[in-house]
């Protein structure tokens, strides 16, 4: 008998421990991809590509991953990690979403920015429902176009900034998407963005690092705030 | 620009899709998996599952098919119907959904509203409203218990009370279901949908009455609402969702249009 051959997963999504994880992992699935939740360090560490999922708020969702020491692990990884959401909101310097707390909440510090209140100049809150991208030139976005609808559940952002490779507008324009090196991380629900969303996710399957524009971090260079 | 949802209401009752007129008569109209991926394919923007005997039967539903809609569907979508705390509706969001509506165990306690909020985050929650405009007195009121009509009765709320009541709470939507317009097919009722949008700042969803596609239109320029739910006149065929897109978008409303 042939040794058990353990078949190595496509995508690994960081098990942080909020609610609903499996809507990204059928969306993966739905994509032929091998998908893997886990929280032990070697098996996200040996992953190809990492994804952070969140809902609920940021204050929930940092208390839960320090509890789980994913707070300093995250900012080590090397290969492509996609933050969906929240997920996206996590890998910035802070946020405004306090929750229950009195300051602001300290998030992973990965890509430089302040999650604020989205400005909807009197639109309804959250943004909900389908919205357009205004993307870059960045490989996540390769095969969209501006006809391309996506799916945002929101009432936090993140502002424009250098950072951003897709924006998009309620009331005001803020980042749909940020990247820094090897993390990347969208405000939208790819995973529930029907065909536009798909292609997303395939085009981040495909991904390698050498594929990430020039910008990218040197190994290690970021440190966890 | 954020585009107006069309959003086909699927109410489940012992695992099958019904449609009922007014309430009553529930028919069986098909199962929900391939319903719900037919509506996907024809460019529906949401769905809404709506297990409308668990509340009024208090009843413990078996919830699975969550599970088996979210394997198959790549649209969001949101399930309705007998949550009444906040473990149920965890089960619920673990199995895939991306929202959960309470009704009528938020009429029987409003703080259930704020206790979903806090754990899930708002635009996990989102809050369903009977309402009955009694042509006697003119009045706009809160119908509960409505998925069965030997239960439904009528509560203190006047449905705009209970619309800001309901966001104080920290619901993160809106479902408003005019009983009166609901299965007949003859229009929103665009003057309380009005009424409704003046007073509410979360997204807001207008159901019951659509009959014709002219009717969505209206009800997007008129009642300026986020979305349109209709059930009847996608399970009937009357009208076809990818249809209905291309219609609104000659009227000048945006809509999300699919290949």
């Amino acid at each position: 008998m042939a040794d058990e051959i353990q078949t190595p997963a496509d995508v690994v999504i960081i098990d942080t421990g909020c609610a609903n994880l499996s809507s990204v992992r059928f969306a993966f699935e739905r994509l032929g991809a091998r998908v893997e939740i886990s929280l032990d360090e070697a098996t996200l560490r040996a992953a190809p590509r990492l994804v952070l999922p969140g809902v609920g708020t940021a204050a929930a969702a940092m208390a839960s991953l320090k509890a789980r020491g994913l707070d300093k692990l995250i900012p080590t990884f090397t290969q492509p990690v996609l933050g969906v959401c929240l997920g996206m909101q996590l890998l910035m310097t802070s946020s405004k979403e306090r929750g229950a707390e009195n300051t602001d909440i300290p998030c992973l510090g990965i890509i430089p920015g302040e999650i604020r209140e989205l400005r909807s100049n009197g639109l309804p809150l959250p943004h909900m429902g389908w919205n357009r991208l205004n993307t870059s030139a960045h490989p996540l976005f390769n095969g969209l176009s501006t006809a391309d609808w996506v799916y945002f559940v929101h009432s936090f952002c993140a502002p424009e900034s250098s950072y951003t490779i897709a924006s998009c507008e309620y009331g005001e324009a803020f980042s749909a998407a940020v990247a820094r090196g090897n993390f990347m991380g969208v405000q939208f629900h790819p995973e529930k963005s029907a065909a536009a969303g798909a292609k997303i996710l395939k085009n981040f399957l495909g991904l390698t690092l050498a594929d990430l524009p020039k910008c990218a971090l040197q190994q290690g260079s970021v440190e966890p705030v | 620009m954020l585009a107006k949802r069309i959003v086909p209401c699927l109410d489940v009752k012992d695992g099958k899709v019904v449609k009922g007129v007014q309430f009553r008569n529930h028919e069986i109209v098909g199962d929900i998996v391939p319903l719900a991926a037919r509506y996907a394919e024809e460019g529906a923007d949401e769905l809404v599952f709506y297990d409308i005997s668990a509340s009024a039967r208090d009843a413990v539903v078996d919830k699975s098919w969550v599970s088996r809609i979210a394997e198959r569907i790549d649209i969001p979508f949101c399930v309705a119907g007998g949550i009444k705390t906040a473990a149920q509706a965890r089960e619920i969001l673990a199995f895939g959904a991306d929202k959960i509506s309470i009704n009528s165990p938020a009429l029987t306690d409003p703080s259930l509203i704020r206790r979903l909020h806090d754990e899930f985050g708002r635009q996990c929650v989102v809050v369903g409203i009977d309402s009955f405009f009694d042509a006697q007195s003119g009045d706009y009121t809160v119908k509960q218990f409505t998925g069965d009509e030997a239960a439904t009765r009528s509560t203190r709320w006047h449905t705009l009370d209970w619309v800001e009541e309901v966001q104080r709470q920290g619901c993160g939507e809106i479902v408003l279901n005019v009983m009166n317009q609901d299965g007949v097919r003859q229009g929103y009722d665009l003057t309380q949908l009005s009424k409704v949008r003046a007073v509410c700042d979360v997204p807001l969803i207008a159901s019951g009455g659509a009959g014709t596609m002219a009717h969505f239109a209206e009800v997007f320029s008129e009642a300026r609402v986020d979305a349109a739910l209709a059930a009847s006149v996608f399970h009937k065929g009357i009208i076809n969702i990818g249809e209905l897109k291309q219609f609104l978008a000659s009227q000048g409303i945006a809509v999300r249009l699919t290949e």
